[in-house]
């Protein structure tokens, strides 16, 4: 027995001494409050005090807290409640993963130094890692705490929630390390399940007697690709199921799934892969576009002549010619790199079995996706399999391919028992999907004043070993390959290519932020050999409401980058003039400002993409809301909230949720593209006021009249002030109403022309950097943001996306470089600390969408898109050299300024 | 299972350690990653572990008239926060700058040393403040420069039945002392490549003696003896000009993940500058 003080309480277990406290803490102790992300340090999302010092509670054997006063996020403590209020009253939890971690690194400090300036709180968490808010509110929101307690305001009066910064409704748990993630509140009966994966990226492999393995190992069950009892084949494209959940005597990358073993945790944990009886046969492995279709190479797929999985095309005039006779012209050739998702909850969750179909709980962001795919694999029904997300720990377009659920419907399924598990962050980094490396050939022509007249791009998208949104990225890049600039000659071709490395699929922006890398350094060169400021050839060619878009389309409304860039244009002449003073003195340490735009397609490509949800006014006086749409911590629940609170005209704090839960709610579509806000939204949106109608019908009232609600009286009041009351329980039936939102799209010609957007977000971004040119580093010391976001429905999380995107786009630029078997890790993989990301100011443009709610589109993804751009051109500033390749290591630019 | 002993005793300890092949944990921040790392592909055996934490005496920082004892558990942070004189800032930089807090409040410099890793923090600088191990077996205590303790890339002279217990660290009142990391990012980053200097110095700033080291830019962390004996001599405020590229030719950097050898060499030396400049300042 190791026996310690716990949240001020005595505790005592006998768990294994060698056990890291943060498994004794979630699996002995059931203090799931504490997160484990990564299990070796890096992530700090386990951290805890030990005798009042933060430490990570994976690093520390369960033996070592023996006598010790460990207090974790679960403690009551005045500190930790004015963080915890601070954190939800500033937004500085939107997935909330990290939150834990955060608050309690802030309390090691808000201990030790009640008046912490910035810096000091930047340095007591600098050791957790944050993947959504950037850091900036998070470091608000401890200042804020030392200050005392801050009201969380989570009400609106009816009519007024549209517009306003309430804190996130399902924010609570976050902060009190009570929400449930995929590896939280799983079944005490469960059995565990491991994934054994492929250590090569190409290979044949023949296995030997499994069930002498099984008997041996003392397992459940281990199961190969023939146990998977439907198709074993699952992937995001309607027609193309190419990945297995257990492959089939041949593997296309290093991570992908061969065995799965069942049983106890001790015996499943205890089986080492070299005893299981797998014989490999390692062939020679596609690395890298240039081999996959180099003349001869070996085919992945049947399906993908020449490796390529598809290409997307988009073609409007003659820009060859136009290159070759304009007054400037400009090219080159640029290279990114696979980017990982890293949030920092690892895929997670449970199987239930049901006699009549499947229960899979799991951290997913496109649950109807994730039931189609688990039904096939199963071989039932659809209606026989029910999702139930569980809290996100953050998604950024990883969460959207199934991972774990198809694993656990057909573990279940086998051993008929609950069955869960928790992937590795090793095992999360290698098997899941990542940013698509894109090498691309891109030219740029403009006439003499500065006008764009021609656009030219060829890009190679790296999709790996299956298809998974490949095809979605070679669409959507096209589109928007030109950048939101009137440019009359477009030929923008993009291929995903597959290689035997780990699917690429989406990942915020789909392909837009590797383009836009190309595309903004070409509008810099043109700038240059014309002598025109980068600001205002952007300003001279920038979209706006009017124009005619690549793909033909007529920008009709809210096309706000004009007002963007005149938002910035006093800030970046200020940080031009800095940046002159400075490097005047400075030959070493040289600052620069760069300037990037974007524009981005709320919602599928020219696909049919509905909403839809239903609310239910019931005759006990409970408003429910039905919302389909996963909140991953972007806060769509919040937002989806506010808008239909002032649709049907009541306060938002009277409603009730129930949340993207197949069985119980409509399908909301998945929380991508930007598109919940938006979409999912506007379909709130339709549902209030379908509501409100049956109401006022029922009251006889007119458009204008006033809603309260007490109990279950709800009264009506009209323009000239007369109140009719009707009481719920007297009705003969709850009131219900739906809504249904899809955004009017049409589908693309051959040459990619037509309208594959309801509407776009437009951004601009510029970014201070200062580079130490002896060491080739850079770091950012300011970002300045102008985002049209048509309206923000809650600018607190607006701000947050913002704020987040920007952190992801830093990281894109300066150091985030998967390469499997060498960082599959948050050790060697660097994603941005609360040490790199600088202040950000955003200014918020609201040029209102018509067809959205209230005015409002899309924020997530749009604010990632011009940060690596603008932060290359403020390199390219400072040196002198344009940047060719992503993420710009001190050694790469060092060597490119050689 | 895995046999886990927590002795309080060094006696005890030492005899566990003499009769089976255990792993010696201490603040267990290197231990935990090294095992989850191999049982990510497949590998979740782990060796017997000795904890020597529950062992009394081990952490404490004391002074003698020779010098200074560092016992095996003392913390990252513990040295920070310690009350050493400048000869060690150079070392409580470094402690600073060690993974994020959580990590420096268990790591120990001792465990950093043992792991003997190119890119550990803290080995340039004990190399500059020419730090002598006390290692412990069954017959007795040894004391080995850190320069003979570490043998190459990860691996070091302590036999299989000793556990080091100190880090001793002769006095030079008046010496001055830094250190350089080079990150590609601001916390929780192992460095591309780092600088420790101890430079004693006389009352008008004339280089009595100067101890430098590099890290990252060979398998295990080296001395600049060619450098150091040039400095010798000269005077502190132009020390930065002497470094040549010639004073590294004896490192061997490689190219990984993090950077490629020509820039670790070339980096080195204007990290070398740059310490040189500010100890000068
Ligand atoms: C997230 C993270 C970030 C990090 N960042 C850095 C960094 O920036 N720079 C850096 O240098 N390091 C870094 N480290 C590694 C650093 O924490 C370790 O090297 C630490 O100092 C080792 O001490 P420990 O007490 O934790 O050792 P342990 O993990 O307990 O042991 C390490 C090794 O030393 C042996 N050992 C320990 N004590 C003794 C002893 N008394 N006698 C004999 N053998 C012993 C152990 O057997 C083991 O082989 C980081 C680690 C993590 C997890
Ligand atoms: S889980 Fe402990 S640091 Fe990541
Ligand atoms: S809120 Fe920090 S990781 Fe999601």
């Amino acid at each position: 027995m190791i026996a310690f003080t716990l949240n001020g309480a005595p505790a005592s277990t006998d768990a294994a001494p060698f056990a890291p406290l943060s498994d004794t803490l979630r699996e002995s102790l059931g203090l799931t409050g504490t997160k484990v992300g990564c299990e070796a340090g890096d992530c700090g999302a386990c951290t805890v005090l030990i005798d009042g010092a933060q430490a990570c509670a994976c690093l520390v054997p369960t033996a070592q807290a023996e006598g010790a006063a460990i207090t974790t996020i679960e403690a009551d403590h005045p500190v930790l409640a004015r963080l915890r209020a601070a954190f939800l009253a500033h937004a500085a939890a939107q997935c909330g993963i990290c939150t834990p971690g955060m608050i309690m690194a802030a309390a090691d400090l808000l201990l030790r130094d009640a008046v912490p300036d910035a810096q000091a709180v930047r340095d007591a968490i600098g050791g957790v890692l944050c993947r959504c808010t950037g850091y900036q509110k998070i470091v608000e929101a401890v200042l804020a705490a030392a200050q005392g307690f801050t009201p969380v305001e989570q009400e609106a009066p009816a009519g007024e929630a549209v517009g306003a910064s309430l804190a996130r409704l399902d924010g609570w748990p976050k902060v009190l390390g009570t929400e449930r993630y995929g590896a939280d509140a799983t079944p005490a009966d469960a059995l565990w399940l491991r994934v054994v994966r492929s250590p090569h990226a190409s290979a044949r492999f023949t296995l030997g007697d499994i069930d002498a393995a099984r008997a041996r190992h003392g397992l459940h069950a281990i199961l190969t690709a023939a146990d998977v009892p439907g198709l074993n084949g699952f992937g995001i494209m309607p027609a193309l199921k190419d990945q297995p959940v257990l492959a089939d005597g041949f593997v296309r990358y290093r991570g992908e799934a061969v065995l799965a073993l069942v049983g106890e945790r001790s015996a499943v944990e205890a089986v080492r892969d070299a005893d299981l009886p797998i014989t490999w046969q390692p062939l020679p492995a596609l690395i890298g576009v240039e081999a996959a279709r180099a003349e001869g190479a070996p085919l992945l797929h049947d399906h993908a002549p020449g490796n390529i999985l598809v290409q997307g095309r988009l073609a409007r005039g003659n820009p060859d010619a136009v290159h070759a006779t304009a007054a400037a012209t400009a090219e080159g050739a640029f290279t990114t790199s696979f980017v990982e998702h890293a949030y920092i909850e690892p895929e997670a969750g449970h199987a239930i079995p049901r006699e009549d179909g499947m229960d899979i709980i799991a951290c997913t962001q496109a649950p109807y996706m994730d039931r189609e795919e688990v039904a096939r694999v199963l071989g039932i029904a659809e209606d026989a399999v029910r999702i139930i997300p569980s809290a996100c720990g953050g998604g950024f377009g990883g969460k959207l391919d199934v991972s774990v659920q198809p694993l656990l419907a057909v573990a279940a399924r086998r051993v008929n028992r609950p069955v869960r598990v928790t992937y590795s962050r090793t095992e999360s980094m290698a098997s899941s999907t990542k940013r698509h490396p894109a090498q691309m050939h891109a030219t740029m022509s403009a006439d003499a004043d500065g006008n764009f007249l021609a656009y030219t791009l060829e890009g190679d998208f790296n999709t790996g070993a299956y298809a998974s949104w490949g095809p979605t990225v070679a669409n959507r890049v096209p589109v928007h390959a030109a950048g939101p600039y009137r440019v009359p000659h477009v030929r923008a071709q993009a291929r995903a290519v597959h290689t035997n490395e780990p699917p690429s699929g989406a990942f915020r922006g789909f392909g837009v932020p590797q383009a836009a890398i190309a595309t903004e350094a070409l509008v810099d060169d043109l700038a240059l050999q014309l002598g025109h400021d980068r600001w205002a050839i952007r300003r001279r060619n920038a979209l706006g409401r009017g124009d005619v878009t690549h793909s033909g389309q007529v920008l009709q409304a809210s096309a706000g980058l004009p007002d963007c860039l005149d938002a910035l244009k006093p800030e970046w002449d200020a940080m031009l003039a800095k940046v002159e003073a400075h490097n005047a003195d400075n030959p070493r340490h040289r600052l620069g400002a760069g300037i990037a735009c974007m524009w981005y397609g709320c919602g599928n490509t020219s696909m049919s993409n509905p909403s839809r949800m239903r609310a239910v006014l019931a005759r006990d006086g409970r408003l429910t809301l039905f919302n389909g749409a996963v909140d991953i911590g972007q806060g769509s629940t919040t937002v989806i909230a506010q808008i239909f609170a002032d649709a049907l005209g009541l306060p938002v704090h009277s409603i009730d949720f129930v949340l993207g839960d197949t069985a119980l709610t409509h399908d909301a579509g998945k929380t991508s593209a930007s598109r919940q806000t938006f979409v999912s939204g506007r379909a709130a949106m339709e549902t209030g006021r379908a509501l409100r109608a049956r109401i006022l019908a029922l009251a006889n009232a007119g458009e204008d009249a006033r809603l309260s609600l007490t109990g279950t009286t709800l009264t009506v009041t009209d323009g000239v002030g007369a109140a009719r009351t009707i009481d719920l329980a007297a009705l003969p039936a709850d009131l219900d109403a739906e809504g249904r939102y899809d955004p009017p799209t049409t589908a693309l010609d051959a040459d990619g022309q037509g309208i594959p957007y309801a509407t776009y977000g437009f951004a601009a971004q510029i970014a201070l950097v200062r580079v130490d040119t002896q060491l080739g580093t850079v770091k950012v010391e300011e970002i300045v943001a102008a985002q049209d976001v048509g309206r923000a429905i809650n600018p607190d999380l607006v701000l947050g996306q913002i704020h987040g995107g920007i952190a992801q786009g830093l990281g894109l630029a300066l150091m985030e470089e998967y390469i499997p078997g060498r960082t599959e890790n948050l050790h060697d993989y660097l994603i941005p600390t609360a040490g790199d990301v600088p202040p950000i100011r955003v200014h918020l443009i609201e040029d209102p969408e018509p067809e959205g709610p209230y005015g409002a589109k899309g924020v997530g993804e749009p604010a990632l898109v011009p940060t690596a751009p603008a932060i290359l051109g403020a390199i390219r500033h400072a040196t002198g050299v344009r940047i060719d390749r992503v993420p710009v290591l001190p050694h790469r630019l060092w060597e490119a300024m050689r | 299972m895995i046999r886990y002993h927590r002795p309080t005793t060094l006696t005890e300890a030492l005899s566990i350690r003499a009769g089976e092949d255990v792993a010696i944990l201490a603040g267990a921040t290197d231990i935990y990653p090294a095992a989850a790392n191999r049982r990510a592909w497949g590998d979740p055996t782990h060796k017997d572990v000795l904890d020597i934490t529950a062992i009394p005496g081990l952490r404490g920082v004391t002074e003698s008239a020779h010098g200074w004892r560092l016992g095996c558990l003392v913390t990252w942070s513990d040295i920070a926060r310690a009350d050493l004189p400048r000869q060690f800032d150079g070392l409580r930089q470094a402690a600073r700058q060690v993974g994020g807090q959580q990590v420096q409040n268990r790591g120990t410099l001792l465990g950093n040393l043992v792991t003997a890793s190119p890119a550990g923090d803290g080995i340039p600088n004990l190399l500059a403040l020419n730090a002598h191990v006390e290692v412990a077996g069954r017959d007795g205590t040894r004391m080995l420069p850190v320069a003979d303790f570490l043998t190459g890339y990860r691996a070091t002279a302590l036999a299989p039945d000793e556990i080091a217990v100190a880090l001793h660290i002769p006095k030079l009142p008046r010496a001055v002392s830094g250190f350089r990391k080079l990150g590609a990012r601001h916390y929780l980053v192992i460095s591309i490549a780092m600088v420790a200097a101890v430079i004693d110095i006389d009352e008008n700033g004339r280089i009595l003696m100067a101890r430098l080291a590099i890290g990252a830019c060979s398998a295990t962390a080296q001395r600049l003896p060619g450098l150091e004996a040039e400095l010798r001599g000269t005077s502190l405020y132009h020390a930065d000009k002497v470094p040549e590229a010639r004073h590294l030719d004896h490192l061997s950097p490689i190219d990984d993940i993090r950077a490629s050898g020509a820039y670790r060499r070339e980096a080195a030396l204007r990290l070398l500058r740059d310490l040189l400049w500010d100890l000068g300042e």
